[in-house]
């Protein structure tokens, strides 16, 4: 474990150094044991693939005092159960309007359209921490054979249930906002609603699946 | 219930209050007033609890109408807001009677500016918080910047309104800074000598692409050491991160709950709120602080802004 100032209200706590699944499980560990024993001095915690970024009132307590604390937490968030991983499936239809970026990734990484969605739903997906919009979930690993940079210039509107990939990693935009992830296919399930319980269809630590569904079923699945 | 009808928006009015913290868990961030001590002082003048939600009227304010009345405080600021012709002063409660309208025009001075309302306005609340979070269309006034025709329900008209006045000093020690205190970034060490010098020594413009979740700054490229791949962790409100081309953004209250730029350094917590002052085309500098110092700033400021006896007169 090691520490790191971020602000003069905030400290960075990593657990690793590289991306994967021992240092995001002690990532979750931490989390969960920090949500089950809250400390009132800590006012966010922003989880990702290595880290937690801890942000605290700074008028209670100090960057030492916080990192005291972390590492008295670590110690026995060790013991914690790693806890049973949730199976999310996300249908998706790919290409066409919905995946406008699908036919050039496939020219790109030299591959038939139907591979890169064959290589999309092989995969088992880790949902790693959500950031950028409420909702939006970090999910890797994306298969190396077509990865993709994220776009030049990103798209200032990319339509609320699109799926993107980018680097190494996949997600659905729970809602219209631009983004420079390539497009390659949508969901008609709404994955981020306020009058829901959860409001996110995904949460830190979830396994995604995607299933290829039709035109016609995503129509039919957005009118339900 | 009394109503506030918007005759017409300005540039971007939202309601604001102080944000939700803690749902990062969750990707969502904070939002919230971009000059939290303005939104925090313009309460506490109408008796109000300092994050009760109010307008938040940017570079361009609108016309509003209280059909039944109201009592309201503008703060932040100064839109040359009048009512009946005639100029309507900043930080003092005034009583509106019904049928009256202030009318708000363009910036004289700094970016944002308040309209509080006594007994505050009321919408329906998103974890916790009435604060419009727009990249995602949650809470606030249907998620989205008012319009013509919008009425929200506000607070009564109350005829025995406290005259309540700021002590002469306040504002000044509260007025929003152009040189802005940082500490360094987790990332200060990826960047060379020269970028590092940079930040502090050279002056930045700031873009007309900024908005609440971020402000793009224009001037020196800031250069990183080498190519080193960052893995994305969280960024705190008031990062500076660097783009690989070398253009620093910072971070600001509807900000992305995490990124994968290298962060150079922070604006402390006592100078957020300036940060929501910063107009397009103003020039900023950065003076470095010590965590220390900058907690110490930080602990003052929570302290004046606690303390009705140093407030108020």
């Amino acid at each position: 474990m090691r520490f790191q100032a971020a602000s003069d209200q905030a400290l960075l706590v990593y657990l690793g150094e590289e991306i994967g699944a021992a240092a995001h499980e002690c990532v979750v560990r931490l989390l969960r044991l920090l949500q089950q024993e809250p400390i009132t001095w800590i006012r966010n915690i922003q989880p990702a693939y290595c880290s937690l970024l801890i942000t605290f009132d700074a008028v209670a307590v100090d960057h030492a005092e916080v990192q005291a604390k972390i590492t008295e937490y670590e110690k026995r968030a060790e013991k914690m159960p790693a806890g049973k991983a949730r199976l999310v499936e996300v249908p998706v239809c790919y290409g066409g309007e919905f995946g406008p970026d699908l036919d050039d990734v496939a020219a790109k990484r030299g591959l038939q359209a139907e591979k890169v969605v064959e290589l999309h739903i092989a995969q088992t997906y880790h949902a790693y921490f959500l950031g950028f919009a409420p909702g939006f979930a970090y999910l890797g690993d994306l298969a190396e054979e077509i990865a993709m940079p994220r776009l030049e210039s990103p798209r200032k509107e990319v339509a609320a249930g699109s799926v993107g990939i980018a680097g190494r990693q996949t997600a659905v935009y729970p809602f219209t906002t631009p983004g420079g992830w390539r497009l390659i296919g949508r969901t008609p399930l709404e994955m981020f609603r306020k009058d829901r319980e959860p409001m996110g269809m995904i949460a830190i630590g979830d396994q995604v699946k995607f299933r290829p569904i039709t035109r016609a079923e995503f129509l039919a699945m957005r009118r339900a | 219930m009394s109503l506030l009808v918007v005759e017409s928006a300005g540039l971007l009015t939202t309601v604001q209050d102080f944000g939700r913290e803690g749902f990062g868990v969750l990707g969502v961030s904070a939002s919230g007033a971009a000059d939290a001590v303005a939104l925090r002082i313009g309460n506490l003048l109408l008796e109000n609890a300092a994050g009760t939600p109010a307008l938040e009227m940017t570079l361009t304010g609108g016309t509003f109408l209280f059909p039944d009345g109201a009592v309201i405080c503008l703060a932040g600021a100064n839109f040359g807001a009048q009512v009946d012709g005639k100029a309507l002063e900043l930080w003092r409660p005034h009583a509106m009677l019904p049928g009256k309208r202030v009318v708000l025009g363009a910036t004289r001075d700094f970016a944002r500016c308040y309209l509080c309302v006594a007994g505050g306005i009321g919408v329906a609340e998103f974890l916790g918080s009435a604060s419009t979070h727009l990249l995602s269309g949650l809470g606030g006034w249907e998620g989205r910047g008012l319009r013509k025709g919008d009425a929200l329900p506000v607070g009564k008209l109350e005829k025995n309104i406290r005259r309540r006045k700021l002590r002469a000093g306040v504002l000044e020690e509260l007025m929003p800074r152009k040189t802005l205190r940082v500490t360094r970034g987790p990332q200060f060490d990826w960047f060379a000598g020269e970028a590092q010098r940079t930040l502090i020594s050279g002056g930045f413009v700031v873009s007309e692409e900024s908005n609440r979740m971020g402000l793009r700054l224009e001037g020196p490229r800031l250069a990183s050491r080498g190519n080193a791949e960052m893995i994305s962790e969280g960024a705190p409100l008031g990062a500076i991160q660097v783009t690989p081309s070398g253009q620093a953004i910072t971070l600001f209250v509807e900000q992305q709950t995490t990124g994968g730029y290298p962060k150079i350094a922070n604006v402390i917590g006592a100078d957020l709120h300036c940060v929501g002052q910063l107009r397009p085309r103003d020039t900023i500098r950065f003076e470095e602080v010590s965590l220390e110092a900058a907690r110490a700033l930080w602990i003052e400021q929570q302290r004046l802004l606690g303390s009705a006896e140093r407030l108020f007169a």
